[in-house]
C-alpha cells in the first residue's frame, strides 16, 4: 500500500519497520515530528524527549549496548550537543543497530545557522546516508540499522528542510523480524574507552572504514543512470530531485551513502562524462573530495542557502526569472509572538529600563523583531547564562544586564549556566520565562512540565526548588500579566547584590486549557491614538484605519492577557463586558 | 495525466492553509497522480507567511514549483496573493480570498497595507478570481469552513473528480463538522 507520508514520518515508518526498540531525542525544526510520529502512530515503541540532544545520545548508546535497536533525531545543531558522545561511539562501535537522524536546515527557516552537518561523518569517522525522497527516508533508515550492525558502527542519516517537511508517496513495509534486546554484555576492551583501550579501537576504526569503503562501492545505495554523455551529474539528496526536473537527460550518479565516498564508482562515471559538475546544497562536500581526488569537476553550489529548481534553471538553462509584477513596496509578515503571549510583557519592562538582554533559543528570540526590538545576543541553546556572567565579569557591573531563557531551554543547557553563576559569584539576574511547554518546535513536553512523549504524567521538575538547591539565594516567581510587578521585582532583582533568579510563570496561550476569560477593547473616546500600545507588537492591535490613528483591538484574535491596558495613559483600553 | 499540475496555497499562519494543502495533496493521490508537497513548518509559522507547494502528474521529481510556472495560486489573504504573484505562469489562475490581514510592520504603523490588490493583480494576470470565503463559510453555517470553501472554488480548475474531494473532505475534517465542511465546499464550487 502506498501513503504520502512527509521524510519524518517516512523515518518514524522506517524505525518501526527496522523493529526499534528505543528512540530518544529533542525537539527541534525540521526533526521533531518523527518522535512525535513514533509516540503517536506506534505506541508499542519506547520514545522519549531527553533533556538535550546528548542525554538522548546517550540513552540510545545503553539501549544498543543492551542489544537493542536505537534511534536518535535532533535538528543539525542538536548534533553539536550530542557530538561528544558520537566521536567516541565510533570507536566502541554498537551492539544493536545505532542510527543518529540529523535534519539539517539549508536556508534558515527556524535556526540560527546552516551548518551543514554532512561534515560529521568524516569528522566522526561515521558512514553517513542522504535520502532524496519519504521513500528512501524511510528505505535509507533500514539501510542504516542493517549497516550499523553489519560494521558495528553508528549510522548518520542527513535529511534537510525540504526532505523532513515534503511529503510523497512511500510504500509500507512489513516489520524486520528482530530479536528481543539480549542484555549488556561485560566487554570492557570494547565499551571502556581508557587510552589503553582507545589506542586499539582507533585501529578498528580505520580498518573498518576501509570495508565501509568497499561497501559504497557496491550497495545499490549509490545509483547510476545514464543519459546524455554530453553532461554528468554527481549529487545527492534534495539536489537530486532539483537535479532531474532541470537536466532530465542528463547522466547522474545519485550518492546515496556519501560517506565513505566510492570513489572508483566516481573515477568511473566521470571517465564515461564529456563535462563533470557537482550540484549539492550548502558546503563544498562533494565537490572537494573529487577534486582532491584529482578529478575535474564544476560545482554549482552557493554555499548560501536553499537550493532550488530555480536556481539549476538559472545556471543550466540560462533562465532569466522576471518579475511580472512592477516594483511596489510590499509590506513583510515576519513571525511574532502570539496575541496573549506570556513574554510580552517581560519585553516590555526590559525596553523600558534600557538593559542589555542576553538571549537564548525558543519564541521569545522573535522579541528582537521590531517593534519591540529587545533582545542583544542568540548564539545557542543556554549561551544567554554563561553570555551575561561573562559581560558582568567584563564590566564589572551586573545592574545592566539580563539574562532571558525559556524553560524548555533552561533545562536543555541553562541549569550548568546557573551554577557557574552561584559557583563564581556572579551578582547577576537570570529571567526563565516559563510557558510549561517547548513552544517554537510546536509544544512539546519536557522536563519541567510533568508529562512525557509518551503521553504520561511524571515527576514534574520544579525550576523554583532546583535554582534554590543549586545555592541561588533570591528566587521570585513574577506573573508576566502583572507589569507592576514585573517591574519592581526585575528593579530589585538587578540593584541586588546577589545573584537573582525571577521566573514568569504563565502557560503558553496555545496550550491554555480554559476557555478565554476577556478580551480587551479600546474606548475609541479616550484613545488618543498615540500609538504606545502597538509598541508590544501584538497582533491583535492596530489603527482603525491609515486616517484614524486610533487604536482596535480584534476580539477573535485578543486573548486577553490585559498588558496593552497596563500600558495605555489614558485608560482607554477594558475589558470587553 | 502526464501534464505536471503545479499549486501554490499561500497565506498567514493559522488560516487552515496546511488541512487545506493536505486535502487537494490527498485527493490527488486518490485521484491516481503521484503527489509531492512542501511547506515549511516552525518559526515561519508563528503569525509570519505560510507557503505551501503541491506538484501532482503522473511522475514528480522536485517538491517546489518554480517561479513562473505556478497554474494555480490559491491564496487565503490579499497581500501574500501579491507577494507570490511571480510563481504564477501566463495560463495560471489566482484565486484570492478577499480578507485582509495586518502584518505587524502595518498595524504597528511603520507600514503600509497596498489599497489597490484586486486592481493590480486583474491588471497583469488574465484570470484572477477574488471570492469572499468568509461569507460562503458563514452560509454553510460555520465560518471556519472558509478554508474548504475556498477549495470548492479551486477544485473547478483541477482534473480531480468530485466524488474524490468529497470522500477526502469526510475523512480528514472531524466527525461533527463533516455537513457543514461539505456544505462550505459545495457553495465554493457554485460561486463562481
Amino acid at each position: 500500500m502506498k501513503k504520502l507520508l512527509s521524510g519524518n514520518e517516512a523515518i518514524a515508518r522506517g524505525a518501526y519497520e527496522s523493529g526499534v526498540s528505543v528512540c530518544a531525542g529533542y525537539p527541534g525544526t525540521p526533526s521533531t515530528e518523527i518522535l512525535e510520529t513514533i509516540a503517536n502512530e506506534y505506541p508499542d515503541i519506547y520514545a522519549e524527549w531527553a533533556p538535550n540532544e546528548k542525554v538522548a545520545f546517550e540513552v540510545c548508546i545503553g539501549a544498543s549496548l543492551a542489544g537493542g535497536r536505537a534511534l536518535v533525531t535532533m535538528k543539525h545543531v542538536g548534533l553539536n550537543v550530542a557530538s561528544d558522545p558520537l566521536f567516541t561511539l565510533a570507536y566502541t562501535g554498537v551492539k544493536g543497530g545505532f542510527v543518529v537522524i540529523s535534519a539539517d536546515d539549508p536556508g534558515m527557516h527556524s535556526s540560527q545557522n546552516e551548518q551543514d552537518n554532512r561534515n560529521y561523518a568524516p569528522f566522526a569517522k561515521v558512514p553517513l546516508l542522504e535520502p532524496s525522497d519519504s521513500q528512501e527516508a524511510k528505505d535509507f533508515v533500514k539501510s542504516a540499522f542493517y549497516i550499523s550492525e553489519q560494521f558495528d558502527v553508528p549510522v548518520i542519516v542527513r535529511t534537510t528542510t525540504r526532505i523532513s517537511h515534503s511529503e510523497s508517496l512511500v510504500e509500507l513495509g512489513e516489520v524486520d523480524n528482530v530479536e528481543e534486546p539480549s542484555g549488556f554484555v561485560r566487554d570492557v576492551r570494547k565499551y571502556v574507552m581508557i587510552p589503553a583501550h582507545a589506542r586499539q579501537r582507533h585501529v578498528v576504526v580505520e580498518e573498518r572504514l576501509k570495508k565501509l569503503q568497499a561497501f559504497s562501492e557496491e550497495t545499490d545505495l549509490q545509483k547510476v543512470e545514464f543519459g546524455d554523455d554530453e553532461i554528468g551529474i554527481i549529487t545527492s539528496g534534495i539536489s537530486y530531485q532539483y537535479t532531474k526536473e532541470i537536466l532530465p537527460n542528463a547522466s547522474i550518479l545519485k550518492l546515496g551513502m556519501t560517506y565513505p565516498l566510492p570513489e572508483g564508482l566516481i573515477r568511473d562515471f566521470a571517465s564515461k562524462v564529456k563535462e563533470l559538475y557537482v550540484i549539492e546544497e550548502l558546503d563544498p562536500y562533494l565537490e572537494e573530495h573529487i577534486k582532491a581526488m584529482g578529478i575535474k569537476v564544476k560545482g554549482l553550489n552557493r554555499r548560501l542557502g536553499e537550493l532550488s529548481p530555480d536556481i539549476l534553471a538559472e545556471f543550466f538553462l540560462n533562465k532569466k526569472f522576471d518579475n511580472i509584477l512592477p516594483e511596489m513596496q510590499i509590506p513583510s509578515r515576519p513571525p511574532a509572538m502570539c496575541p496573549g503571549c506570556p513574554h510580552r510583557g517581560v519585553f516590555h519592562i526590559l525596553k523600558k529600563k534600557k538593559l542589555t538582554v542576553t538571549g537564548d533559543i525558543g519564541c521569545y528570540t522573535l522579541s528582537v523583531i521590531p517593534p519591540l526590538e529587545i533582545m542583544d545576543t542568540c548564539i545557542c541553546m543556554g549561551a544567554s547564562i554563561g553570555s551575561a556572567m561573562g559581560i558582568e565579569k567584563a564590566t564589572k557591573r551586573s545592574d545592566n544586564v539580563v539574562a532571558v531563557i525559556g524553560d524548555s531551554t533552561f533545562v536543555h543547557s541553562g541549569i550548568t549556566g546557573l551554577v557557574d553563576m552561584v559557583y563564581n559569584k556572579s551578582k547577576g539576574t537570570v529571567i526563565i520565562l516559563d510557558n510549561e511547554t517547548t513552544a517554537m518546535t510546536g509544544r512539546q513536553d519536557h522536563p519541567a512540565t510533568g508529562r512525557t512523549l509518551m503521553g504520561e504524567e511524571t515527576t514534574r521538575l520544579n525550576l523554583f526548588e532546583l535554582a534554590k538547591t543549586l545555592g541561588v539565594e533570591y528566587v521570585r516567581y513574577v506573573d508576566p500579566y502583572d507589569l507592576n510587578e514585573l517591574d519592581s521585582v526585575i528593579e530589585e532583582a538587578i540593584n541586588l547584590d546577589k545573584l537573582a533568579v525571577i521566573i514568569t510563570n504563565r502557560p503558553c496561550v496555545l496550550i491554555r486549557r480554559e476557555a478565554v476569560p476577556k478580551s480587551a477593547e479600546v474606548n475609541q473616546e479616550l484613545c488618543v491614538g498615540c500609538g504606545l500600545c502597538l509598541r508590544i507588537g501584538c497582533p491583535a492591535m492596530s489603527r482603525v484605519s491609515p486616517k484614524d490613528k486610533k487604536v482596535k483591538i480584534d476580539p477573535i484574535l485578543c486573548n486577553g492577557c490585559m498588558v496593552c491596558a497596563q500600558i495605555c495613559r489614558n485608560k482607554a483600553i477594558v475589558e470587553k463586558g | 495525466m502526464d501534464k505536471i499540475t503545479n499549486i501554490i496555497i499561500t497565506g498567514v499562519g493559522g488560516q487552515g492553509i496546511l488541512l487545506a494543502s493536505e486535502i487537494i495533496s490527498e485527493s490527488a493521490v486518490l485521484a491516481g497522480y503521484d503527489v509531492k508537497r512542501s511547506e515549511i513548518h516552525g518559526m515561519a509559522q508563528r503569525g509570519g507567511s505560510v507557503n505551501s507547494h503541491i506538484r501532482f502528474g503522473k511522475k514528480i521529481y522536485s517538491p517546489l514549483v518554480m517561479k513562473g510556472e505556478c497554474d494555480l495560486l490559491l491564496a487565503f489573504e490579499k497581500l501574500e496573493a501579491i507577494r507570490m504573484a511571480d510563481f504564477i505562469n501566463k495560463e495560471g489562475t489566482i484565486i484570492v480570498n478577499d480578507q485582509q490581514i495586518n502584518p505587524v510592520p502595518v498595524s504597528s504603523g511603520s507600514a503600509v497595507y497596498p489599497e489597490n490588490i484586486e486592481e493590480i493583480l486583474k491588471k497583469y494576470f488574465p484570470s484572477v478570481i477574488f471570492v469572499n470565503a468568509f461569507e460562503l463559510a458563514k452560509q454553510a453555517g460555520n465560518v471556519r469552513t472558509a478554508n474548504i470553501a475556498l477549495l470548492g472554488v479551486a477544485s473547478k480548475k483541477l482534473n480531480i473528480p468530485i466524488d474524490v474531494w468529497e470522500k477526502v473532505i469526510v475523512e480528514r475534517v472531524p466527525q461533527r463538522a463533516i455537513e457543514v465542511n461539505l456544505k462550505a465546499f459545495h457553495l465554493g464550487l457554485q460561486s463562481t
